[in-house]
This record gives C-alpha cells, sequence and structure tokens, in this order.
C-alpha cells in the first residue's frame, strides 16, 4: 500500500479535491461580497451618503470592473433606486448573500464528508481485501482483536482528514498570508516582527507537538493491544476458568490500563503545555506593537492610524495559523495512524489478486494427478516437519494415510489443500503448480476437512452450505425503492473502489452440489447429514428449539397432530403410564402444585411465577378459595418433614441433591419459623409465603411426604378453573393456558409433542418415547422434512459453539462432503472420537463418494489406524518421511509402520 | 406409598437393619422410586455400576453372562438389595438383572449408599458378611 496518506488520499480523489477546491475559491465571492455590504447599506442608505436631496437615486449593483491592458468594462449599469427602496433592496441582497453563502457551505460540507467517508471505506475494503491474500503464517502472529481495533477504529480518523487534506492548508494559508500582507504594507517592520512571531510560531509549536504525536503513537499500539487482550479473554474464557488464572488476568489488564493511563496523562500535559506557548507567543506580537509601534508614534515615525490597522490586521492572523498550525498537527497525527496500521498489513507474499478472482462458471475441473515433488515444509519455529516428501495421487484413488501423530501425513495434506505453505519442493496438480492455481480451482475442485475447521456465526444451514459460496450464481430480484437502493449501493461500492457482488443474490450453484440428492438443496443437506450422523442432533435441535410468534400455522397444526399420535400410540404399546398428560379437569400428579394451580406454560416460569402471586387478583382467589390456608398448611407439613430430616447433616452432604424446593442455609429458617407457629404465634404474611412457597415445588411421588391427598388435588383444579375464568388481561403475557387442542407458542415443539410431564418413575422414559417418536416421524415425511429445516435454520454460535465437540467435527466433514470435487482431503476429521463411530463414517463417507459418478478421490489421515482396510493404497509415514507406500495388503503383510501402530 | 412405608421396607433388609429409623427415612428420600415393566432391565452386565436397588415389589431375575447364552442364576423378591456389590467394590456389574414381574424399587445412588453404610459399624460388619456370601456363590 502506499505508504504517504497524501499521496494516498491525491491518488485516490485527485478530481474531486480539484472540484471542492474550486468550489471553495467561488464560494469567496459572496462571501467577500457579504463582508463589503454592511458598509455599504450603513454608509449609503442609513446615514444618507449619496441621497442628500430627497428625489436622490443611486444605482444598485453596477456591475463593472477594471481589467489591466483593457480599460474599464462595465456589464451593468445598474438600476437607479431612492433612499428607501434603495435600503430594502440592499437589505434583500444581504439576505440572499447569506442564504447563498449557507448553501455554500452546507454544500462544500456535505461533499467534503462523502469524501472522507468514501476514502474510509476504501481504506478498511482495502485492508480486509489485504488479510484475505495474506499468506497463512501471517496469521499465526497476529492477534485477532488487534486487526479488527485497526480496522475499525484506529483508520477512522483518516475519513475526517481526507477532506481537508489539500483544501484546508489552501485557505487557511491564503487567509494567514492576506493579513500578513497587508501589515507589512501598512509598516515594513512592524511586518517583519509579525512574520517573525509567525514564524517562530510556525517553527517552534509543531516540533513540540512532536513529542505529542509519538506519545499518541504508543497509546494507539497500547490501545491496539489492550484490544487484542480482551479478544483473547473471551477465546479463552474457558482456560482461564479452568485454571483459575482470573487474577493474573485482571492483573495483566490492570497493568495495561495503567500504562495507557500515564501516556494519556503524558498527552495532556504536553498539550496545554503547548496550548500555554502558543498562546503566549500569539499575544507576546501585540504586546511588542504597543511597546515598538507606541514608541515609533511618540517619535513621530509612524501615524496613529497606521498603528491601529496593523493591530486591527494582525487580529485576523492568529486565527488562521493557529487552525494551519492545528491542521499540520492532526496531518502529522494521522500521517502516524496511517503508517502504523500499513505497516501491520505489509507483506511481501500477499496472494495475487488473479488467484482470488470471482469465477461463477464452475466448468473447470481437476483431473489430472495431484503430486509433490521432494516436498520440504517447516514449522513456525522453523523446525522441519515433513522431509523430501515426493508422491503422486491420481484422480479416483482412494489414499489412506497412516502414522503416529504428527509424524507428517497431516502436513502433506495440508500442502495438498493448500493450507500450508511448502518452504521448498512443489506441488502440483498435472503439469501446474498448485499455488498458481486460481483458488476458483483449488478451493472448489478439492475440499478439506480437519478439526480445525472454523464455524461462522449463522444458521447450521449457512455452515453447511458455507463452501459452496464461491460467486454470485442468480442476482436478487428488486422491485421499486429496493431497485434504486441497489443501483445506489453499486455506484457507491464502485466509487469506494469496493467490489460489487450482491451479498444477497443466491451464491449457492446446485450443480455443484451431489447429484444424487433429488430434492436439490435440501436433499443434498440431508444426505450428508445421514452420511456423518448428525440428522438426528438436527432434529433434536428443531425440537428443543421453539416457533417464534410468526411461526408456520400449518406447522403447528401438525405438531398438536404429532401430540395425538403420540398419545394414541402409547396407549396401544400400554405405555400410558410414561406421561401423565396435562388434562383440564384432573391434577397431574408429576407437575409441582404450581403448575397444576397455573395450569399453563410459561416463557420465563421464574419471572411470570413472580409477576402473577405478587397481583391482588391471585391472593384474592387463594384467600377466597381457602387454598392458601391449604397450601400454608401444606407447607408446614413438607417444611416440618425436612427439617426432621436434615437438620442434622451437614450442608455440603450429598443428600441435599435431592432437596430441590429448600436450600441447605435454609433449614435453620424454617426451623426457626415452625417454633414461632409451635407456640402459637400467628405467622406474619411473609411468613405465610415462605410456607405456601414450599408447597409450590411439591410434587407428591417424588417427595413421598404424604402430605397432598385427593380432596387437596379437587381443591387445586377447583381454583385452577378460577384462576383461568377471569384471568386479567395484564397477565396474559405470563401464562398460556393448556389447551389439549392448541400448540403452545411459549413451549418448545418438544414440550408441545409430548405435552405432560414425564414420569419420573421410568429411567427409559425419555429413550423410550424417542424412539416412538422417531416411527411416528417416519409416517409423517412432511413434518419431518418441515423439523429438519427448522433445525437448520438454528443458530450454532461464534465458532459453532453452541455444538459439541463431535457435533462440530461431524458438520467439517458434511461442510465438505456436500460440495462435488475432485479430490476429498480428511486430516485426522474425527480424531478422539471413538472407533466404532468412526469407521461407521468412514465406511458412509466413502460411500456416498463412490455412489456420486464423479468417481473423486479421497486421502484420508487416520487417527484410528485399522481403518485403512477401507482404502485402496495407503501411506505410512514416521518422523516427517514417507517410508512406505503400496497398496493396502503390501503395507499390512510387509510395512513395519501398521505393526507398531496398531501394536 | 410414602416415605414412612418405605422406611418400613427398608428395616427389613437385613443391610439395613443397623440403621436408625431417622437415617433410613433420610436414605429413602435420597432415593429415587423407580418402576420397571416385566422384562425390563435394571441394569446389565458390564456396566458401570451407579446406583444399587431395593426391590419394594414383585421379582427380578438375575443372569450372567455364559457361552452358551444368559444363564438366570437366581430371582430376588421384596426386600431383597441387588446391585450393591458393584458399588461396594467399584467394579463393573457382575450380573445382569430384570424385571420378572412388573417392579416398584428404591435407587440408592452409589454416593448416598456409601455415606449410610459408612456412618453404621453394624452395616459394615453386615456388608462383609452379604459380600462374602456372594464372592462364596459366585465360586
Amino acid at each position: 500500500m502506499e505508504k504517504s496518506l497524501a499521496r494516498y488520499i491525491w491518488d485516490h480523489t485527485r478530481p474531486q479535491q480539484l472540484w471542492i477546491l474550486l468550489i471553495v475559491g467561488l464560494s469567496m465571492i459572496p462571501y467577500y461580497l457579504a463582508f463589503d455590504l454592511p458598509k455599504q447599506i450603513v454608509n449609503g442608505p442609513i446615514q444618507g451618503s449619496g441621497f442628500e436631496t430627497p428625489g436622490d437615486t443611486q444605482l444598485f449593483m453596477p456591475i463593472s470592473f477594471d481589467l489591466p491592458f483593457w480599460g474599464h468594462v462595465e456589464l451593468y449599469s445598474g438600476l437607479p433606486l431612492e433612499r428607501m427602496p434603495s435600503l430594502l433592496a440592499l437589505s434583500l441582497m444581504f439576505l440572499v448573500l447569506v442564504i447563498i453563502n449557507g448553501l455554500f457551505k452546507y454544500f462544500i460540507n456535505t461533499y467534503k464528508g462523502r469524501l472522507g467517508e468514501r476514502l474510509l471505506r476504501r481504506i478498511r475494503y482495502e485492508l480486509v481485501d489485504r488479510i484475505l491474500r495474506f499468506p497463512p503464517k501471517y496469521f499465526k502472529h497476529v492477534k485477532a482483536g488487534e486487526v479488527s481495533s485497526m480496522i475499525k477504529d484506529e483508520v477512522e480518523p483518516l475519513g475526517g482528514f481526507t477532506a481537508d487534506a489539500f483544501v484546508q492548508p489552501a485557505l487557511l494559508g491564503g487567509q494567514a498570508l492576506t493579513a500578513l500582507i497587508f501589515i507589512f504594507i501598512q509598516h515594513f517592520w512592524l511586518g517583519f516582527i509579525a512574520f517573525a512571531m509567525a514564524a517562530v510560531q510556525v517553527g517552534i509549536i509543531p516540533r513540540m507537538r512532536r513529542r505529542l504525536i509519538e506519545l499518541g503513537r504508543e497509546r494507539q499500539i497500547t490501545a491496539r493491544q489492550l484490544a487484542g487482550r480482551v479478544a483473547e479473554i473471551v477465546d479463552g474464557i474457558d482456560t482461564i476458568h479452568a485454571y483459575d488464572t482470573s487474577n493474573y488476568e485482571r492483573a495483566d489488564i490492570a497493568q495495561r490500563l495503567g500504562r495507557i493511563f500515564r501516556i494519556r496523562y503524558d498527552i495532556y500535559q504536553w498539550k496545554f503545555l503547548v496550548k500555554f506557548l502558543n498562546n503566549f507567543l500569539a499575544q507576546l506580537t501585540p504586546f511588542l506593537f504597543y511597546c515598538i509601534g507606541g514608541y515609533l508614534t511618540i517619535v513621530g515615525k509612524l501615524d496613529v492610524g497606521q498603528l491601529v490597522a496593523v493591530i486591527n490586521a494582525y487580529k485576523e492572523l492568529p486565527g488562521p495559523l493557529k487552525e494551519l498550525i492545528d491542521w499540520e498537527l492532526v496531518r502529522q497525527d494521522v500521517q502516524v495512524k496511517y503508517e502504523q496500521v500499513v505497516e501491520q498489513f505489509e507483506s511481501d507474499s500477499l496472494i495475487d489478486p488473479e488467484i482470488q478472482a470471482i469465477n461463477a462458471a464452475n466448468e473447470a475441473v481437476l483431473d489430472c494427478p495431484l503430486s509433490t515433488t521432494n516436498l520440504l515444509i517447516d514449522d513456525d519455529i522453523g523446525g522441519r516437519v515433513l522431509e523430501h516428501v515426493t508422491v503422486k495421487i491420481a484422480p479416483g484413488e482412494t489414499v489412506a494415510i497412516i502414522g503416529a501423530a504428527a509424524s507428517g501425513g497431516d502436513r502433506l495434506a495440508e500442502a495438498l489443500a493448500r493450507v500450508t505453505w511448502p518452504a521448498g519442493g512443489k506441488v502440483t496438480a498435472g503439469e501446474d503448480d498448485l499455488f498458481a492455481l486460481p483458488e476458483s480451482i483449488t478451493g472448489r475442485r478439492i475440499s478439506y476437512a480437519s478439526p480445525e475447521a472454523y464455524f461462522f456465526h449463522g444458521s447450521l444451514k449457512d455452515n453447511l452450505l458455507y463452501g459452496l459460496k464461491h460467486a454470485p450464481i442468480e442476482p436478487a430480484k428488486y422491485n421499486g425503492s429496493a431497485a434504486d437502493q441497489r443501483k445506489w449501493d453499486v455506484t457507491e461500492a464502485r466509487r469506494s473502489g469496493n467490489p460489487d457482488f450482491d451479498f444477497n443474490s443466491n451464491w449457492i450453484d446446485e450443480r455443484t452440489l451431489h447429484a444424487n440428492g433429488k430434492d436439490g438443496l435440501y436433499g443434498a443437506m440431508t444426505a450428508v447429514l445421514d452420511v456423518v450422523e448428525l440428522s438426528d442432533d438436527v432434529l433434536q435441535l428443531a425440537l428443543h428449539s421453539s416457533l417464534g410468534d410468526d411461526h408456520d400455522p400449518e406447522l403447528a397444526a401438525q405438531i398438536v397432530e404429532m401430540r395425538r399420535d403420540l398419545r394414541e400410540e402409547l396407549s396401544r404399546r400400554d405405555l400410558n403410564n410414561l406421561v401423565v398428560p396435562f388434562e383440564d379437569n384432573e391434577y397431574n400428579t408429576e407437575a409441582p402444585v404450581a403448575e397444576n394451580l397455573f395450569f399453563g406454560m410459561m416463557p420465563d416460569p421464574k419471572a411470570s411465577t413472580k409477576a402473577i402471586v405478587k397481583t391482588a387478583y391471585f391472593r384474592n382467589i387463594m384467600r377466597e378459595s381457602g387454598l392458601g390456608k391449604a397450601l400454608f398448611e401444606m407447607g408446614k407439613g413438607i417444611a416440618e418433614s425436612t427439617v426432621e430430616l436434615f437438620s442434622d447433616l451437614p450442608p455440603d452432604h450429598p443428600f441435599f441433591e435431592q432437596l430441590t424446593f429448600m436450600r441447605a442455609d435454609e433449614i435453620p429458617t424454617y426451623q426457626h419459623l415452625l417454633q414461632k407457629l409451635r407456640h402459637n404465634a400467628t405467622p406474619s404474611e411473609e411468613d405465610r409465603i415462605a410456607f405456601i412457597r414450599l408447597s409450590f415445588f411439591y410434587i407428591e411421588p417424588r417427595h413421598r411426604f404424604g402430605v397432598l391427598d385427593e380432596k387437596l388435588m379437587r381443591k387445586i383444579v377447583e381454583v385452577r378453573h378460577q384462576f383461568h375464568a377471569n384471568l386479567p388481561t395484564e397477565l396474559l403475557g405470563y401464562i398460556e393456558r393448556y389447551n389439549p387442542n392448541a400448540y403452545l407458542t411459549s413451549g418448545t415443539l418438544v414440550d408441545n409433542i409430548v405435552f405432560g410431564k414425564l414420569n419420573h418413575r421410568f429411567s427409559d422414559a425419555i429413550s423410550k418415547l424417542r424412539e416412538i417418536g422417531g416411527e411416528l416421524l417416519a409416517n409423517r415425511p412432511e413434518l419431518y422434512r418441515a423439523l429438519m429445516v427448522l433445525g437448520l435454520e438454528s443458530n450454532i454460535g461464534a465458532g459453532g459453539r453452541r455444538m459439541n465437540n463431535l457435533q462440530r467435527l461431524k458438520l467439517g466433514l458434511a461442510r465438505a462432503l456436500i460440495r462435488r470435487s475432485d479430490y476429498y482431503i480428511f486430516n485426522r476429521a474425527f480424531s478422539g472420537v471413538d472407533h466404532h463411530l468412526q469407521e461407521h463414517i468412514v465406511e458412509a463417507a466413502l460411500a456416498f463418494l463412490a455412489k456420486s459418478g464423479d468417481n473423486p478421490a479421497v486421502v484420508w489421515v487416520l487417527s484410528n489406524t485399522p481403518l485403512a482396510r477401507h482404502f485402496k493404497r495407503v501411506l505410512a509415514f514416521d518422523g516427517g518421511s514417507l517410508v512406505e507406500d503400496g497398496t493396502y495388503e503390501t503395507i499390512v503383510e510387509s510395512g513395519t509402520v501398521y505393526k507398531q501402530l496398531i501394536a | 406409598m410414602i416415605l414412612n412405608d418405605e422406611v418400613q421396607m427398608l428395616r427389613r433388609v437385613p443391610l439395613f437393619s443397623g440403621i436408625d429409623a431417622g437415617k433410613l427415612k433420610l436414605l429413602a428420600f435420597a432415593s429415587n422410586r423407580v418402576s420397571y415393566r416385566e422384562g425390563q432391565e435394571l441394569f446389565h452386565e458390564g456396566d458401570e455400576g451407579d446406583a444399587a436397588y431395593v426391590v419394594l415389589s414383585g421379582v427380578v431375575d438375575i443372569y450372567k453372562a455364559s457361552p452358551t447364552g444368559e444363564q438366570k442364576i437366581a430371582s430376588e423378591g421384596c426386600c431383597s438389595v441387588v446391585g450393591e456389590i458393584a458399588i461396594l467394590c467399584g467394579t463393573q456389574r457382575n450380573a445382569t438383572v430384570k424385571a420378572s414381574t412388573a417392579v416398584e424399587a428404591l435407587r440408592i445412588s452409589k454416593d448416598c449408599f456409601l455415606k449410610v453404610l459408612s456412618t453404621c459399624p453394624h452395616s459394615m460388619a453386615e456388608t462383609m458378611r452379604v459380600v462374602g456370601q456372594r464372592l462364596a456363590m459366585a465360586h
């Protein structure tokens, strides 16, 4: 990138800069006129000069000027007006000039702002573009947080400066020079003094500010490092918790903040010192004028009028001068910032933009062998990890790479996938150097998966299809204002040197999907999800999500049908006791008392319960029905039993795990309350609530204190009906009444299907229900599809963190499998996964690719050596060298590596 | 059946006979009541032992794997304990236990089981006796 900011700005905004200079120049004419006009108004119509006798007229707006070598030119001789009309005309003229000046100002400011914003956009884009083109090794020693802080914050001031880069010095310099020349004309020596002082000011102040700039640079670097560290803390939060190093991190951050504080404080001190000096120098000149000029006047070498004029003119000088100095400082500051950033984004081995050129055609294939010649790979500290490997992989071959961890096979795979750059030797596809081929070939015809695969924040589907988004295939259609907006976007993008590829277009070319999915994109997705055994997880994701308020009524209806199917199927299999359903007139024995009472789904049960019990409506019902009293008695019974059971146990005793309705530290409180009650004290409102609260959590079959009898259950059901009968509107948002025929939006899909409480006595209830649910879904392919679509839309979090490790590995493999490629390279894609599953998936993936009809080659770096039997050819690595290469049979029979690995 | 009834049942278990009523009630509370359908497995030979079971009603059959398939070696009924060996010795399940009728049982987790036994010297002696007996039976 261009090293000098001024050059960079000039190169990219030259025509606009010249244009704005011209406009600024033009704006000077009305500006000057507006200065001159008041004098005319005052001297003319107001004071009456030229209107001495009534009926006198003056010419309004004569336009004439003298040209050298030409003489007098008169364009308009002017309109003769009397005193009053003249006043009116001149005042109106003044108003017009004010408006014109304002408009000029408005235009110039917005133009400058737009210019700056465009340049900022250009710089930011260029920096990100560079990130996309850096060689892999660059990323081993940069922190993501620092890079993003540079692009986001550090280049920001450059935009503001852009517009003033050339206009400001021209304007201010001109003003200062005019004032100076005026003083010179009045009196040479006084002019000289003014000039000398200005020179001192211009000379010394920036020099002093240089220190400020240095501090500024330091501040920038420390702030950037802080951003990097904060990002690191976020990324490494698990490690920090696991090793109790939070205070170490605190110390580090505090130390950094201390440094930033010191630098900033230094900056303040310098800044105000410089300000003081600046002001002092500016005031020194008038002192000299008064002193020397006064002396000259007294001795008669200067007349008073001249002195006053000089002092007046000098008033005009410090303003522009100061601003000019300020401008120079801003210039230096942004230049430093710019250099700082550019330095970080400099690399001599940037990938040629041609290699990443966008290419929407998907015709090219890689039907030549991939080979390496004397391939050498170094790790980051210069150690050799792959030595002189020469190997050729033909199209359609299936190759297993075996070897101990870090024995080199994984590096070979990385080099073949263009992830690691060789230190020596060559990787070629046919005759071509792999690293010189466009990424539109290698990035599509070679599919690579490894456990390091990154997932982007977004839905599962976005990530699964990520590897297909090479170029916009079908432009998005825009109508009306959206079309105008799009047009505007394109022109603006071009003006800032950004590409205008439309992010909203369809980027997925279905021809790049395996043809064996008849069902288009959906078919292709489910096919690979089945291969990696992720379909069930996707289904579970869907089932445990809830439909939004704007859900598809069709899907909701199907879920309610599914609820009935499940009920029927359970009774058909005589498994009704697995689930206790919510029924209007029945007490649900597996649900706590509160849930039986409120009898509805709550989006946030804790908050909702809290809000409901506070209302007068609820309290009245409790009091009038007598349920409050009954539950108070019940709570008392629970408290008595609990205190009896637990009062002697230490609070960390494992039995407390079973105690769900009371915390260990609450036991003495309840003990005390019970004692108070025994002495016939009337319980306070607060105490009553404390006991009723206990009863709310109570589930008879689980806690078995025998405090909830038939009669009380009937009572609760009765009060449930009362509660819902006149439910005030403000409570409607908190609770959605259970209705066996309706979909409940506050619950998840699985809540809606099961629509009841699992009987906790049957430990296999969940697995049994899953099994039955799976069978039922098989009969409803439409619903299954809708659920899969829903599951695919679920968000997997930053870096895919909302999925577990195994799911991420599976998704990584699926993301590679879904693409049609000529080479599939899987680099220990399943390390750490249990052997059974590995075997399953390797077999399924190989069968899937063989079936695809493209006959692709597969290179699999195995973490589980015996799986090599599924491959025709085996490469064995040891200590960074390829030591054996042959068919599976020969490697097993006559090779040594295989035997060592499985020993 | 409420806690107090369960306590009455637990008292009839020789292993717990020396433990006072309060502790037994606590043990019952800390345990889960579980139900099994006929033919359902309580646990399988070779599984990790995580809990012991006290049969409250119904009958369970005990099977051991043998070269000719699973062999039933015993049946247990009300108030008997199964699955305690694996948690006492920290080994895998040495047999499979299935419900031969509908079964109600108390599932006592490993932690709770060991905690209660450790507080009662009588139980320790009883445990040793039971373990010895089982070992003798196994050989």
